[in-house]
């Protein structure tokens, strides 16, 4: 199929349905169509039900998901900056009506493991022979005092791409010129490990082109955090970084920096163990997390709060015929990321596929590619490939890694374009 | 009636002809492959505006070019640390498949004079390898015609420097360099940027 159009394909899918209907294919004879359901349409989850459809037309798949319009959350801290617009993160799910896939806009808010069915908010059920989760990450909202989903309205998490970056936004360029900015990072594992260290360097480009008396401060329930010395090198030159007037502080837990609570009133955080108070014009807090609520609820995670899956096929160590992908799933040493969500719904595709038509699975491969825009043409990323090695999944040796930090000027300007071509290339794969 | 009919039969016998090669391709080829149309676009034929395509690359030019990263013999950014991970097995297969897809290029802001420009240096000194405008891959030096600007200019640029060759080109490269001006390598960009599809 991969060396046809996707348009070519669906009118020969077409036209092989109708001839295998007339010469009657073996998987066509085992009567009903098999049932695989999708929830959630982010990263994995519309990978999976694109490439089931893609691959065996002849499985029924259907995507619950409750937004009718996605914000990735990858370049989301662009349109903090002001570098990107809301609407160039935003997209409908109408380019993969081409696939045959079934949509329903409607929360999944129970899984009935045995029953095989899931129960929806308006209260229907909808039954899977196979079922793939990817429902991404909950916020612990007891983790912060003070801190709630009410709360999160005004004082933004933005860790879900939507209308709080835009309420972000807008704090922040309404805030005026020597202001404060306290951003608020979780303890590992969450969602976008660099994430909150983009977040800061976007948000200094922003001050230092239009708001340069400005500070943020960068609490951390973390001592170290992903690409660290690339970040570094990249505030020391472009943020006065280590200096009296660098534009970014970061605050790791061993200085206190652990943020335990939020004062709305003071529009203050409250740090470290002895619980100091410090405030600022604007607060991003980004909450714990854990997998998302379904997940939990549906029995699907254990201790850890995220999900335990085979490394193979990601079917759940805790409930059979049920598959869990993205970042609510336990997946080795990769990392909770669009990308790596995006191989890891390509091999429970072909865990399920291969199940289905009742043949050998293929030998799983996983990638993760991973830009941060730390400034202007100044990127920086992270690369993995894994495989399976006795079940589990292991970064292949002597691969992978970080940008060099001794790399050129030229290097790092190319990689903010590769980081752009990364984004139109997934989204196009995810949304077309 | 009858009519229909048999134009559902012709209609489903023709779509059967056509899924057997479909139905063929190797599901271990598949996934590897699927792990790099993610950045490199849907089959291959990157949506930009950096990222090469790698639709259409001939198989030899697929397995040097992946090789040379792996061993760091030319420059990458990323690419170099994802190609360690792939055996020269993997990499053969995945050279299979790319060679054999279509390459689908995209508009590209080009700017006519300078590719007016670029037309006759390509013309002059590249079309005797780089045939069609760039279009045939016949000498291991991948599709340059509806390439990514940026990319284009960054290879050409390496070229320039120290990325290894072949003698000729070299010579012909810096030759246009200093006979046309710092200007005729962006010429040659658009101009191959400017080549459509055929």
């Amino acid at each position: 199929m991969s060396n046809l159009s996707r348009r070519q394909f669906v009118t020969i899918a077409a036209g092989s349905v109708a001839a295998a209907a007339m010469v009657s294919f073996p998987f066509i004879a085992r009567g009903a169509n098999q049932k695989v359901v999708v929830i959630g349409g982010g990263s994995g989850g519309v990978i999976a039900a694109k490439y089931i459809r893609m691959a065996d037309p002849t499985i029924d798949v259907t995507l619950i998901e409750q937004n009718k319009y996605y914000h990735t959350c990858f370049m989301s801290n662009e349109v903090l900056s002001g570098e990107r617009t809301i609407d160039s993160i935003k997209f409908s799910y109408k380019g993969l009506n081409k696939y045959g896939i079934n949509f329903i806009y409607s929360r999944a808010i129970n899984i009935d493991p045995v029953a095989k069915t899931i129960r929806l908010a308006g209260g229907e059920e909808v039954a899977f022979d196979k079922l793939i989760v990817s429902p991404g990450v909950e916020f612990k909202w007891d983790a912060i005092d003070g801190y709630n989903a009410e709360v999160a309205e005004k004082i933004p998490h933005a860790w879900k791409a939507g209308s709080q970056t835009v309420t972000l936004r807008k704090q922040l360029e309404e805030m005026k010129d020597g202001g404060t900015v306290i951003i608020s990072a979780p303890p590992k594992p969450f969602r976008c490990p660099p994430g909150p260290y983009e977040r800061a360097s976007q948000i200094a480009n922003y001050f230092k082109h239009h708001k340069p008396k400005s500070k943020i401060l960068l609490f951390d329930a973390n001592q170290a955090f992903s690409k660290q010395g690339l970040f570094t090198q990249g505030w020391e030159k472009m943020y006065g970084y280590g200096t009296d007037n660098s534009m970014i502080e970061w605050i790791p837990s061993h200085e206190e920096g652990e943020v335990v609570g939020v004062n709305v009133k003071a529009n203050a955080v409250i740090a470290g163990e002895f619980e100091d108070e410090y405030s600022a014009d604007v607060l991003n807090i980004i909450p714990p997390q854990t997998a998302a609520k379904i997940a939990i609820d549906s029995g699907l995670t254990n201790d850890s709060g995220w999900c335990p899956v085979n490394q193979k096929t990601f079917e759940s160590s805790l409930h059979k015929d049920i598959y869990v992908i993205g970042d609510a799933c336990i997946a080795g040493p990769m990392p909770k990321s669009a990308y790596a969500a995006n191989t890891q719904a390509k091999v429970c595709a072909e865990a399920i596929l291969s199940e289905l038509q009742g043949r050998e699975m293929a030998t799983p491969s996983y990638v993760n590619t991973c830009y941060s825009v730390v400034g202007d043409d100044f990127g920086i990323s992270v690369a993995a490939v894994y495989r399976l090695e006795n079940g589990k999944i292991v970064s292949v040796k002597d691969s992978g890694g970080i940008s060099p930090l001794d790399a050129s000027a030229q290097t790092r300007k190319y990689e903010v374009a590769y980081a752009h071509s990364w984004f139109n290339n997934i989204t196009d794969e995810m949304f077309n | 009636m009858l009519s229909q009919i048999l134009r559902y039969i012709l209609f489903s016998i023709i779509g059967l002809i056509f899924s057997l090669p479909v139905m063929a391709v190797d599901i271990n080829t598949l996934m590897l492959v699927n792990t790099c149309v993610g950045c490199h676009g849907p089959n291959g034929s990157s949506l930009g505006p950096a990222t090469p395509s790698i639709a259409g690359m001939s198989k030899f030019a697929f397995i040097q070019a992946m090789q040379e990263a792996k061993r760091n013999e030319r420059p990458t950014t990323i690419m170099g640390r994802l190609a360690r991970g792939y055996t020269d097995e993997d990499i053969e297969t995945m050279a299979d498949f790319f060679s054999e897809q279509k390459l689908v290029v995209y508009p590209q802001q080009v700017n006519a004079e300078k590719a007016k420009k670029g037309a006759r240096l390509h013309k002059y000194y590249c079309e005797s390898c780089h045939r069609d405008n760039g279009r045939k891959d016949e000498h291991n030096s991948g599709i340059l015609a509806g390439q990514w600007m940026p990319y284009l200019k960054i290879s050409l640029l390496e070229f320039l420097s120290d990325r290894p060759a072949p003698t000729k080109m070299n010579k012909r490269l810096e030759f246009i360099a200093e006979s046309y001006g710092k200007d005729s390598i962006d010429e040659l960009v658009h101009f191959y940027a400017s080549q459509k599809e055929q």
